[in-house]
């Protein structure tokens, strides 16, 4: 029998990495996909926060003069058939992306976070009208619910990210209300029942923070889906309007025509919604395996 | 077990009738109809020529009545008339539905057929490169836009074989028709794969680790029994129940890749429709569809208490 060496099985296992920045290297080492997708995702947020230092230029100037210029020094990824520079677009699109998946997703999950709290709690007449409602909210398709909630409101900014956030609204309410259901029937709501603690700061208090971490999973989870409903929306023309560029509307106005001549319309677009897609299910995976290890797929 | 049928029934309809509500208060939201759209470009509005339009369209009345008229007439299989083109409503889409409902059915089953066999591979592997290889796949199935997809398939196409696959009514030789109907199902069925294909590894890994797999192994069962006899036909459940899901939410990525591959199904005439502010087509494809996945939810319960004999709907 070789002898152990603790040493290193212990600095293997950790037992040196217990705070601060050793504490997050260590789980970063052991969770290398989810540090990638973390760094991806930091990455496309720094890109859109300082798209305006990093684009060398303005994504909406039309230069017809150099419209479709294929990828070369002066013009990173090309031009498109309105002479626009496509590096520029895309980084300036990375902020329209970041801005109605992140808006829609908080958006959505605040509501379902109200709507599962108030179910799972209060049950009774309450639990079956939402039930039903998050029943018939489910039965529709993602895309063909934001689809038609476009079409009703209008394309616009603000009506893209309610229309994206509505269908986001069910899967959350149903998780938080099974938390809230499990989580009611401990003693520790029986006994801040006892003291007289009111009902809403139970529920805000003892109740929420307990069901946040699933919650979490599944709104990293929800930003990928987000991000791709609005890439499909744009690209059939129904969601982000002119003049804010869009992944998804940079595809769809390259599509047929361009795929033999200028593909790099058609490449750089899609390679920027698939890295930010991936790069957010990356970390959502490696979360979810941190905080909730029994939903490991 | 009946009663259990029946009241989930009774939910369905409820269900439908709640989203036939819906879809029908969303599209009228905005202020302005059909008829305003129309006399818009005509430029000088002479109001009668209007009140006549609209009684004629049963725009006049109120919108309880409108949507009572719609329901009614869906009962009896008649499904109103399209904005556009005038023709029943009914003839417009159910020539449609066959052409989608073939693309769905082979990205179903190739998302089965592809999905199921990696996942398990993936599962008995795990840990070794090539679960990695396979998770890694997956997670970009899920993260690649299905049009993009198909966009880049086009690409390929055009670049290898010079033409793309365009869709006919009438394709001349066997090989057209496969390539036409199966380059967009692979397009669209991609992701629902990669879905499977996760849901499956994490199944059989649950499987796994149970207790009888042990035992079976312990008594010398042959590795395939105890992979696929023991393992994979108990954790039929959630993969059925993903592969059920992605039935009904297919439509969602069809309507794209309808789009992109320039196929007249009825998920390309949905946005059609949208874009045209064709209202009753709208409603009714947009019911077609809840029905689709309710219908499909159904199905899925009812095939649990098929594959595992301890459910039964019973109180």
């Amino acid at each position: 029998m070789n002898a152990i060496n603790y040493d290193a099985e212990l600095r293997r296992a950790g037992a040196h990495a217990t705070r601060g920045w050793r504490k997050y290297a260590f789980m970063a080492g052991r969770n290398m996909l989810g540090t990638i997708g973390l760094v991806i995702t930091v990455a496309f947020v720094l890109a859109a926060i300082f798209a305006n230092v990093i684009a060398r230029f303005d994504p909406l100037e039309v230069d017809s003069a150099h419209a479709l210029a294929a990828p070369g020094a002066k013009y990173w990824l090309g031009t498109d058939a309105f002479g626009r520079d496509v590096f520029s677009r895309i980084i300036h699109g990375a902020r329209i992306s970041l801005a109605v998946g992140l808006g829609s997703t908080a958006l959505g999950g605040s509501i379902g976070v109200v709507i599962g709290l108030a179910s799972g709690y209060l049950s009774g007449w309450v639990d079956l009208v939402f039930q039903r409602v998050i029943d018939i909210l489910q039965a529709l398709p993602l895309l063909v619910l934001a689809l038609v909630m476009t079409a009703a409101l209008g394309p616009s900014l603000q009506n893209v990210i309610i229309a994206i956030a509505i269908p986001l609204v069910p899967s959350v309410a149903r998780v938080i209300r099974a938390n809230t259901l499990a989580l009611r029937e401990l003693p520790f709501v029986e006994a801040a029942n006892a003291i007289g603690m009111s009902q809403m700061r139970i529920v805000f208090r003892h109740i929420l923070p307990n069901t946040l971490a699933p919650l979490i999973v599944l709104a990293t989870a929800q930003l990928g889906s987000a991000i791709l409903t609005e890439a499909s929306l744009s690209f059939l023309g129904l969601g982000i309007p002119e003049p804010y560029p869009s992944w998804g509307r940079m595809l769809s106005e390259s599509a047929a025509e361009y795929v033999r001549t200028a593909p790099w319309l058609v490449i750089f677009p899609g390679i920027a919604i698939s890295l930010a897609v991936f790069g957010t299910n990356l970390f959502g995976d490696a979360l979810r395996d941190i905080l909730d290890p029994r939903q490991r797929g | 077990m009946l009663g259990y049928i029946v009241r989930r029934l009774a939910l369905m309809l409820i269900t439908l009738f709640g989203i036939s509500v819906i879809i029908f208060v969303l599209l009228r939201i905005v202020p302005g109809n059909i008829v305003d759209i129309l006399f818009d470009a005509a430029g000088f509005v002479d109001p009668a020529d209007k009140a006549n339009l609209e009684r004629e369209l049963g725009l006049d009345t109120s919108i309880v009545v409108q949507y009572l008229h719609w329901i009614g007439g869906l009962l009896h299989g008649d499904l109103g008339y399209s904005y556009v083109s005038e023709k029943p409503a009914l003839d417009e889409i159910l020539p449609r539905i066959p052409i989608t409902a073939r693309l769905a059915g082979l990205a179903l089953l190739f998302s089965t057929v592809i999905g199921v066999p990696l996942g398990v591979l993936s599962a008995l592997k795990q840990g070794s490169r090539m679960d990695y290889v396979l998770r890694a796949i997956s997670l970009s199935g899920l993260s690649l836009p299905p049009f993009w997809l198909g966009l880049l398939i086009l690409m390929a196409s055009v670049s290898l074989f010079g033409t793309m696959p365009i869709y006919t009514p009438n394709p001349q030789s066997f090989g057209q028709a496969v390539a036409i109907y199966c380059v967009p199902a692979l397009a669209v069925g991609f992701r629902s794969a990669a879905l499977v294909m996760r849901i499956t590894r994490s199944s059989m890994l649950e499987v796994l680790r149970q207790d009888y797999i042990r035992t079976a192994r312990a008594k010398g069962a042959p590795e395939a029994t105890v992979n696929f006899r023991h393992a994979l036909k108990n954790g039929m459940l959630p993969i059925i129940t993903v592969i059920g899901i992605e039935a009904a939410f297919l439509f969602g990525g069809l309507i794209v890749t309808e789009t992109v591959f320039n196929i007249p199904g009825i998920a390309r005439f949905l946005v059609e429709a949208i874009r045209w502010r064709d209202y009753p087509i709208v409603q009714n494809l947009v019911m077609f569809c809840a029905l689709i996945v309710v219908l499909a939810n159904f199905t899925v319960d009812m095939l649990y208490a098929v594959f595992d004999p301890r459910i039964r709907y019973n109180d």
